[in-house]
């Protein structure tokens, strides 16, 4: 499936967002997702089915002002 | 002591995280300004987000606020996803909304901010808005269900200090009960001491302590400068006048010719 993460395509083969995740090697609890600009919550990710040419962002806590 | 949103706060200087030469004087900094509040901010990373949870372990550690911001967005969608995004992270409802309107003086989109401001106060954010110092702008802020604000005294960074005394002084006055702080353009300490005087509640810090040459060391000048100048506002101080007053007494005073 071709995805845009975090501003660039990727093709992976997963179909849930947790899938992605997993895929991507990212692990933790302190990252957030979003879908289509769309908030996905942590607990719903499991269940959130991807479809092609999704976009899909993945932010995590970064130094800041 | 400062109530935010009904947290009480001894500090009144607040931190942000970025540009610190190392993690290690980052936390120096933290623990000598004694600050209780630290700006931190999302990004994209890829590669697993393992330096993201490194990051955010420390800050966790420090035991202190954590104040996520929503810098660089630049419209009112993108400010509130990012917003509900560092809900997501950080388990807070506290948000530092920035919406950005122009690239060269990084100076707040005041309209999209107002705008992103109501549709996060309805969904029980606490947000802390980073405005211009614009008397208007911060009544329709106050409007949309602020409870604080973050007006700049120069742009980001810039280092230049308080540009407009009198559009701040009107701020305080007008603003009585309302907790602002001075977010944006403090570069050294004699200006965060003015601001402190005019009897701003707080001063946001970044690029001043983290581009000093000893960052920690900076940070507890800035501490102890916050503290006076607080003190100094509630103790009173004089106006200026044009004309000289003896300070000694003249009652008394020989005559010798």
């Amino acid at each position: 499936m071709q995805l845009i993460i975090n501003g660039e395509a990727q093709t992976i083969a997963a179909t849930t967002l947790s899938q992605l995740l997993a895929a991507l090697d990212y692990e933790g609890d302190w990252l957030a997702t979003a879908v289509n600009g769309e908030l996905v919550h942590r607990e719903d990710r499991g269940e959130h089915m991807l479809n092609d040419n999704d976009r899909i962002e993945v932010l995590t806590p970064m130094q800041g002002g | 002591m400062l109530d935010l949103y009904g947290s009480q706060i001894t500090s009144r200087l607040f931190l942000g995280t970025a540009r610190y030469p190392s993690p290690a004087i980052l936390t120096e900094a933290i623990t000598r300004s004694k600050t209780e509040i630290v700006t931190v901010s999302l990004r994209r990373e890829m590669a697993g987000g393992r330096n993201a949870g490194a990051f955010f372990d420390m800050i966790r550690a420090l035991g202190v606020h954590v104040l996520p911001n929503t810098a660089g967005c630049h419209g009112v969608s993108e400010a509130v996803l990012t917003a509900k995004m560092a809900k997501e992270v950080f388990r807070t409802n506290w948000i530092k909304l920035e919406v950005i309107g122009n690239h060269d003086t990084l100076q707040p989109d005041v309209f999209a901010l107002v705008e992103a401001a109501r549709i996060l106060t309805g969904e029980g954010f606490e947000v802390f808005p980073y405005t211009t110092d614009d008397l208007v702008v911060a009544e329709r802020l106050i409007e949309a269900g602020c409870q604080v604000l973050m007006p700049w005294c120069a742009p980001i960074g810039s280092a230049a200090g308080p540009q407009n005394l009198s559009a701040l002084r009107s701020m305080r006055a007008h603003f009585p009960d309302v907790p602002l702080i001075v977010d944006a353009g403090i570069g050294r300490p004699s200006h965060a001491a003015i601001v402190m005087e005019l009897g701003f509640d707080a001063v946001l810090l970044n690029t001043a302590i983290a581009g000093a040459g000893d960052p920690a060391a900076m940070a507890e000048a800035f501490a102890k400068v916050i503290d006076a100048g607080r003190q100094a506002f509630g103790a009173g101080m004089l106006e200026p006048r044009d004309m000289a007053v003896p300070s000694t007494p003249v009652i008394g005073k020989a005559v010798f010719a």
